[in-house]
């Protein structure tokens, strides 16, 4: 009697740009701009055989203490145009933009993922944030949309009052009303969408694409993020990348599933990790610690305190103790960011961890804020990556190399053979569209 | 007899609506096979097509020279995202990217966004110019040697060389910088079809390559001296505007077009700019126009564009290129080096110097 097949991940790449996980000072570190990197990197996770290659979005750069933060990487191109552009040097990998909800219009949108389908032949995604705030509404049609959809804004504030993913899942469905509005056979039939936010009438330029609707990945951990995935979402990109986290999280969505009538393999759970290899395990471990330390340098250190702290900390020594007074609740030092957690709360931890292990400034953000999820050689790594998804706490990972383009060479050229010969990752691909990759039936088409 | 200025050729390779990346490429391959300066696409959010700028970031990759110039409304688009994706163009083309700027006057496409009426040409021209602007701005705010990665000092970029735009316009403002560094061409190629009067002035102020249509050289200058002369009293040189006539041409009857007649030249059809006949009277045409000192070069809209982008290249161009009045080569990598055009000099780090 044979044993029932291993369940089978699914893998993604993360563009390692604009982010502080980058290792930017590494002399092997290329542009995260120029598109070359983005040729390397997707072609690189192709031959991989990986799901999709994915790319964040954000659109205002962040600010710290009033001046643009210039210590991490910035500087990112627009995700569709560069993703329409990679369906000419890949063949099979999914292309996943990730593109904000509430600085876009569904019609638009919708045209220009449909499009993107078509063009690479059905391996489109689309990464449907929520993320809205008055600081990044400042790029956009100030006081236009929002309020003439007869949502009045907060006071002094570009968001619109309630919750922004009540305009997000009301993006998804008037998308997916024009993704159907074409019969199979190929003739446009009008679209007639009235709703709170959005009013759409007329027809959709663009025959229903190659996967009936590109795929729809979720970003957003809050029980109203969670709901959203639950009913909208192909794929729910999360942090929770420890196994217990996972665990619960995975357990959480998917238990969400049956109310929305889905079965829960229609939602695939990818968190975001990172990993580092070594030859051995030693290896790996002294190895991440120098990416901590590169990622921490000891201005970084600085301004993460600043940002916790609320106030200006310029004149302390990185390789010294923490501040002894408390941070300044309220202040807002750092803009569009994903904040921390409660100021206070957050001190009184890094002060424990510090006092604990007696750990200097630096030494403190680097054991704080690290994120690092699978370290070991590849045997080691791919061994952990199978037991997550056997634990139920993954249904695959979307992999943040830590340098540009170059990343992921070694995990495509160590860790990939290993997953294969496990039995838990393909050996090839057997479609040719994302969904085909993902397991996922195209959608019902409801004319 | 002065030196002739260099003729630049460009042709549209929309027609009816193709959702496929191979028939695109197809097309710009050989529009790049005659050296031709720039494709254009057209769009529209009414009519069936695909995304214009996609389609032709599908392309670049698939192409080494030619310029790549979407057309991009501006009437129901965020002015930002319009600057992020035409920088984009520009950087996976490595500097071949154009954008022409285009609006949507029609009630279909307002109840597209329901967000507000049609609205004048007027009032959506005067929009267009200033998305034109803020654009132009926003590839401006990134100084093109603002990324640093100083590890000395642990800072990636020189922020002192990024800068807020604070565009403040009738219909919508920006604070910037931009997400996208300064693209490969400092600013993509602005295109603007500046025939019709509520369009001109924005075509004066903010385009690179103006597109005229008229039905005669004398009219084709006319107007090319007004947008010359709205430019320089915008400030701008005019000669870094490149004014091309805009032709709608149907080489279907190639095989029987009557001998070319240099001397009284090839007439144009009834119906406004339409050139119909032989691809060697057409080139007559070009040739004529070109040397009257009416135009910098032609934008050609072939009716049916797979078969006469063929003749256009292998019958006019390859004629106008064996008379030696168009270039057999690419000289240069860019869409501007293709047109003679300079890089933009960054109007903030001019600021900056002067402090
Ligand atoms: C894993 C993950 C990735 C995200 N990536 C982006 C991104 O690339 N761009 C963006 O604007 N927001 C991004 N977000 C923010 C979410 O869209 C959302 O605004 C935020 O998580 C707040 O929603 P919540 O309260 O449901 O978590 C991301 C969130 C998560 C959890």
């Amino acid at each position: 009697m044979t044993a029932a097949a291993p369940k089978q991940m699914h893998l993604a790449a993360h563009f390692p740009g604009v982010n502080n996980t980058t290792v930017w000072s590494d002399p092997r570190s290329g542009s995260q701009i120029e598109f070359s990197s983005f040729e390397h990197l997707a072609r690189t996770a192709e031959r991989g055989l990986f799901d999709f290659f994915f790319l964040a979005e954000g659109l205002r750069l962040r600010e710290h203490k009033g001046r643009i933060h210039d210590l991490d990487v910035v500087g990112r191109p627009e995700s569709l145009t560069v993703l329409s552009a990679l369906a000419a040097v890949t063949d099979r990998i999914g292309l996943a933009a990730t593109v904000n909800t509430t600085f876009n219009e569904p019609y638009e949108l919708a045209r220009r993922l449909a499009t993107l389908d078509h063009l690479s032949a059905g391996r489109a995604a689309w990464n449907a944030v929520t993320s809205s705030d008055a600081f990044t509404g400042e790029n956009f049609r100030r006081g236009g949309y929002l309020d003439r959809a007869g949502i009045p804004r907060a006071p002094g504030s570009a968001r619109p009052e309630g919750t922004p993913y009540t305009r997000a899942a009301e993006f998804v469905a008037t998308a997916r009303e024009l993704w159907d509005s074409w019969t199979p056979e190929g003739a446009p039939r009008p679209v007639s969408h009235r709703g709170r936010h959005f009013t759409v009438e007329g027809e959709f330029t663009v025959p229903r694409s190659p996967q009936g609707h590109p795929v729809v990945i979720q970003a957003g951990d809050s029980f109203e993020g969670r709901e959203f995935a639950a009913s909208a979402a192909d794929i729910v990109f999360t942090r929770h990348g420890t196994l217990d986290a996972g665990r619960a999280f995975y357990a959480d969505v998917k238990g969400r599933l049956a109310a929305h009538g889905r079965a829960p393999d229609e939602l695939k759970v990818m968190p975001g990790v990172t990993f580092v290899l070594g030859d051995t395990d030693a290896d790996a471990r002294e190895h991440a610690a120098d990416i901590r330390r590169r990622q921490v340098s000891p201005q970084n250190a600085i301004a993460a305190l600043e940002q916790v702290w609320g106030r200006d900390l310029s004149s302390y020594d990185p390789d010294g103790p923490l501040p002894a007074s408390d941070p300044d609740p309220g202040a807002e030092l750092v803009r569009g960011r994903v904040r921390q957690g409660d100021p206070l709360a957050v001190a009184a931890r890094w002060r424990a961890l510090s006092e604990e292990k007696g750990l200097s400034i630096r030494q403190t953000v680097i054991e704080a804020t690290g994120r690092q999820s699978f370290i070991g050689s590849p045997a080691t790594v791919a061994a952990l990556l199978a037991e997550y998804v056997a634990a139920g706490a993954a249904d695959g990972f979307i992999l943040v190399p830590h340098l540009t383009p170059g990343g992921l060479d070694d995990f495509v050229d160590r860790v990939v053979p290993l997953l294969q010969e496990r039995g838990v990752f393909r050996r090839a691909y057997t479609g040719s569209t994302l969904r085909s990759h993902l397991g996922l039936a195209e959608p019902v088409w409801k004319g | 007899m002065p030196a002739l200025r260099p003729l630049h050729l460009a042709a549209e390779i929309g027609g009816p609506p193709r959702y496929d990346a191979a028939h695109h490429t197809g097309l710009a391959r050989l529009a790049e096979g005659g050296a031709l300066d720039f494709v254009t696409l057209g769009d529209s959010f009414a009519r069936p097509g695909p995304d214009a700028l996609a389609v032709l970031a599908r392309v670049a990759p698939a192409t080494r020279r030619v310029g790549l110039v979407p057309t991009v409304t501006t009437t129901h688009t965020e002015p930002f995202h319009v600057s992020s994706a035409a920088a984009t163009l520009d950087w996976v083309s490595r500097g071949r990217a154009g954008w022409q700027v285009g609006v949507s006057t029609t009630e279909a496409e307002a109840r597209l966004f329901g967000r507000r009426p049609a609205a004048p040409a007027g009032d959506l021209w005067h929009e267009a110019g200033e998305c034109a602007d803020v654009c132009a701005r926003l590839w401006d705010s990134w100084e093109d040697d603002a990324e640093i990665r100083s590890t000395a000092t642990g800072r990636f970029i020189d922020r002192d060389k990024l800068h807020y735009v604070d565009f403040e316009g009738a219909a919508f403002s920006v604070r910037g910088p931009a997400i996208v560094p300064r693209p490969p061409q400092g600013h993509p190629v602005v295109v603007i079809d500046g025939t019709a009067e509520p369009a001109r002035d924005a075509a004066a102020r903010h385009a690179d390559v103006v597109l005229v249509r008229a039905t005669t050289p004398e009219r084709t200058a006319a107007i090319r001296d007004d947008v010359r002369h709205r430019a320089a009293a915008h400030g701008r040189a005019p000669d870094a505007l490149r004014v091309l006539a805009a032709l709608t041409v149907d080489l279907g009857d190639a095989e029987t077009a009557p001998e070319p007649g240099l001397a009284s030249g090839p007439p144009l059809a009834g119906r406004g700019t339409y050139y119909r006949g032989g691809p060697v009277d057409l080139a007559d045409l070009i040739t004529q126009w070109h040397r009257a000192g009416a135009v910098d070069g032609f934008h050609l809209t072939p009716i049916t564009p797979a078969r006469d982008l063929e003749r256009i290249v292998n019958g006019t161009v390859a004629l106008l290129q064996h008379r030696s009045l168009f270039r057999t080569f690419y000289p240069g990598g860019t869409l501007r080096e293709h047109l003679g055009l300079a890089r933009p000099a960054n109007r903030y780090a001019r600021a900056g110097e002067r402090v």
